[in-house]
């Protein structure tokens, strides 16, 4: 864009007007360009107050604070280990994805194959409309309806039967019958992050020019053969791109996980036991942390590890959209 | 009140300190932050108290911890803190502390079909559900206690506060008076790292899995149990009798606490006496000692607020459900005030 606004001057044009026209545009050229670092300083300041804050407790635990389970805030003994929370921030966003995905998926396929026009919009709002819900909201939620429903309906229905599958049982055995589970806090972050992969997935599927899909179904394909053949392959990289979007969003979720995961700082060993996550733990301990405490730099500097983990994800996720989003 | 009015009101508000009448003086204001557990009552309290003594009071429950950070800062006329300071973060921060009022943390258990303060618990108990020793109901340990009531056959499921509270730092520090287990292992603190349980934002998260999972037990408030009706059980006390967590246990524990140690950081968690409730603890105010000239008014005023309180207020208090202290410790809190908070030139800012 601004190669064509600063190349516009160099077009024939009259004295008067091309002057104060050059001004004009250096001035706004100018103030973009100065927002644009404005958003690069704040993003950089946070990266620095977060490392700087969290530098003591790096520098106490050294490489131990990333592979230490132990979290211990008891003053005269602090210990801090990160690893329960990334364990468990990255555990509920793939369960989440896990969850979510299949749903989207066949959402996404709905609206751009099946569902008559004049349903697709109602539909496709309805989607939008639940991104627009607040998180605290999907908490208050998750705690009143999907805890119980968790406990009476799959905890206590299935969880013994699922837990004497060999091998893999113990996966679903836990001693914790609250319903406050990995389990529920991956079940609050699909439906969160449900809207944003199913809107992605629609627009990229909507996208696969309509003669490929018409070739396949003239050589006699179904639906799911043209799905399966033409559209998935044809937008694969973008709907992987949509689904790190989601589990950027996943990982940084504070309150709707807080609510329901049972913020328990101990390595989990089965999906209905409690954990934590970093954004909870923040949540949790921020507030009665005192300044200048080692506490206080402990998580200050898992918030820079949580930072590190999304900027991953989303430029992970920025790369594998970068056609899409070229346009 | 038009707008019109308002607007000379206020300017008459804000010229008030340079007309120096004491009948503007009168509309002081204070501002203190900190813990949440008070809450209600200090806002109460500075309902009653702004027209007895024209003090109005301003207090923001952030937390204790962001109370005693706030107030290092300066940035208020009191913190408030649920556990007390150390002598030496005192001396460090330049602060006294004094007690208002105290609170009991209580237990409140799910068990379908025990009555209201039926089931009896053990210090040894407790501390072994809490450390995840004690995994069923009925286990022949908590029958021994309970022969006269039927405990249903349920897994125990511990739940506690996961935010940092000063509800847990009482909790726990009982749990490591009454347990060498509990002390070398997870410890006091205002967050702990728990053995076993779920963990639940506030109160009122805790008491929401102990309604919702029979089986569970936790630890809240009395004051949110109270008006939330929760079930609470009985604890059996160090003279080795089983109290219930009632105002006559409460207020023995009160009458039972020493007053006169340094810095007011009674100890009043596991007491000695009959009908004593064992887990009560004081919320304290902390108030600079060193108040720069433009904030001895304020100083001054925060400690007019409190006095008033101490005089008037524990009917409030009761009714609220807390605790309030014996007068003779009211006597010590005033002495304390005129002893060891100064203006710049040296004198004592509390005269009264």
């Amino acid at each position: 864009m601004s190669d064509i606004a600063l190349g516009a001057p160099a077009a024939p044009a009259t004295g008067r007007r091309k002057t104060a026209g050059s001004f004009g545009d250096r001035l706004f050229a100018g103030l973009c360009l100065s927002a644009g670092i404005l958003v690069l300083l704040t993003l950089g300041g946070i990266i620095v107050t977060l490392f700087i804050g969290g530098l003591p407790a790096f520098r106490h635990f050294g490489l131990d604070f990333l592979i230490s389970t132990r979290w211990d805030p008891v003053e005269g003994r602090e210990e801090f280990g990160a690893f329960v929370s990334v364990f468990g921030t990255v555990i509920t966003s793939v369960l989440a994805i896990i969850f979510a995905v299949p749903v989207a998926f066949g959402i996404a396929y709905f609206l751009t194959e099946l569902a008559p026009q004049w349903l697709r919009r109602p539909v496709g709002i309805a989607i939008e409309l639940l991104a627009a819900i607040p998180s605290i909201i999907y908490g208050m939620w998750g705690l009143f309806v999907l805890v119980p429903f968790v406990q009476m309906n799959i905890q206590l229905t299935f969880g013994e039967a699922l837990g004497a599958i060999p091998l893999v049982g113990f996966l679903f055995a836990s001693n914790s019958f609250a319903g406050t589970s990995i389990f529920t806090a991956s079940l609050v972050l699909a439906i969160m992050i449900l809207p944003f992969i199913a809107a992605t997935m629609r627009d990229v599927f909507e996208q696969v020019p309509p003669v490929y899909k018409e070739s396949a179904y003239g050589l006699g394909a179904t639906r799911w053969e043209v799905v399966r053949g033409v559209v998935v392959p044809y937008t694969r990289i973008s709907v992987v791109g949509g689904i790190m979007l989601g589990l950027g969003r996943a990982l940084g979720e504070t309150m709707a996980v807080t609510f329901v995961i049972g913020n328990a700082n101990r390595m989990p060993t089965s999906i209905f036991d409690p954990s934590t996550t970093i954004a909870s733990v923040i949540a949790m301990e921020f507030p009665e942390s005192l300044a200048g405490s080692l506490q206080q730099s402990a998580l200050f500097a898992i918030g820079f590890l949580l930072f590190v983990i999304s900027f991953v994800v989303l430029a992970t996720s920025r790369w594998l959209l970068r056609s899409r989003l070229k346009g | 009140m038009n707008r019109r009015s308002l607007l000379i009101a206020s300017g008459l508000a804000a010229a008030s300190p340079l007309l120096g009448r004491p009948a503007f003086a009168q509309q002081a204001q204070i501002t203190g932050a900190g813990a949440t557990f008070p809450r209600p009552l200090y806002e109460r309290w500075a309902q009653a108290a702004r027209e007895a003594t024209g003090v109005q009071l301003n207090y923001q429950s952030i937390g204790s911890g962001g109370g005693i950070n706030q107030i290092t800062a300066r940035t208020v006329d009191f913190g408030a803190s649920d556990a007390p300071l150390s002598a030496e973060q005192l001396n460090e921060r330049k602060l006294m502390q004094f007690p208002t009022v105290l609170g009991s943390v209580v237990l409140s258990a799910n068990l379908p079909g025990v009555a209201d303060n039926a089931l009896r618990l053990t210090p040894e108990i407790v501390a072994d559900i809490f450390l995840g020793k004690l995994t069923r109901w009925n286990d022949p340990r908590i029958a021994e206690v309970n022969r006269e009531i039927r405990i249903p056959n349920l897994p125990i499921g511990p739940c506690y506060r996961a935010d940092g509270s000063g509800t847990t730092w009482v909790f726990t520090t009982y749990l490591s008076r009454v347990s060498e287990e509990w002390k070398s292992g997870p410890g006091a603190g205002t967050s702990i790292r728990w053995p076993v349980g779920n963990g639940a934002r506030g109160n009122e998260g805790v008491s929401n899995i102990i309604r919702n999972t029979p089986g569970a037990i936790g630890y809240i408030e009395n004051a949110y149990a109270v008006v939330n009706r929760m079930a609470t059980t009985q604890l059996r006390n160090k003279s080795g009798r089983f109290v219930r967590p009632e105002p006559p246990a409460f207020n023995a524990a009160a009458a039972a606490a020493d007053w006169t140690v340094p810095n007011f950081a009674a100890d009043t968690i596991n007491l000695d006496g009959e009908n004593v409730w064992p887990i009560t603890s004081p919320t304290y105010i902390l108030l600079p000692v060193n108040p720069p000239a433009e904030k001895v008014e304020a100083s001054r005023n925060t400690m007019r607020f409190f006095d008033w309180t101490f005089r008037n207020g524990s009917e409030i208090a009761s009714r609220l459900e807390y605790i309030p202290l014996p007068a003779s410790a009211h006597d010590l809190i005033r002495k304390g005030w005129g002893q060891h908070v100064r203006t710049p030139s040296g004198e004592a800012v509390w005269t009264a």
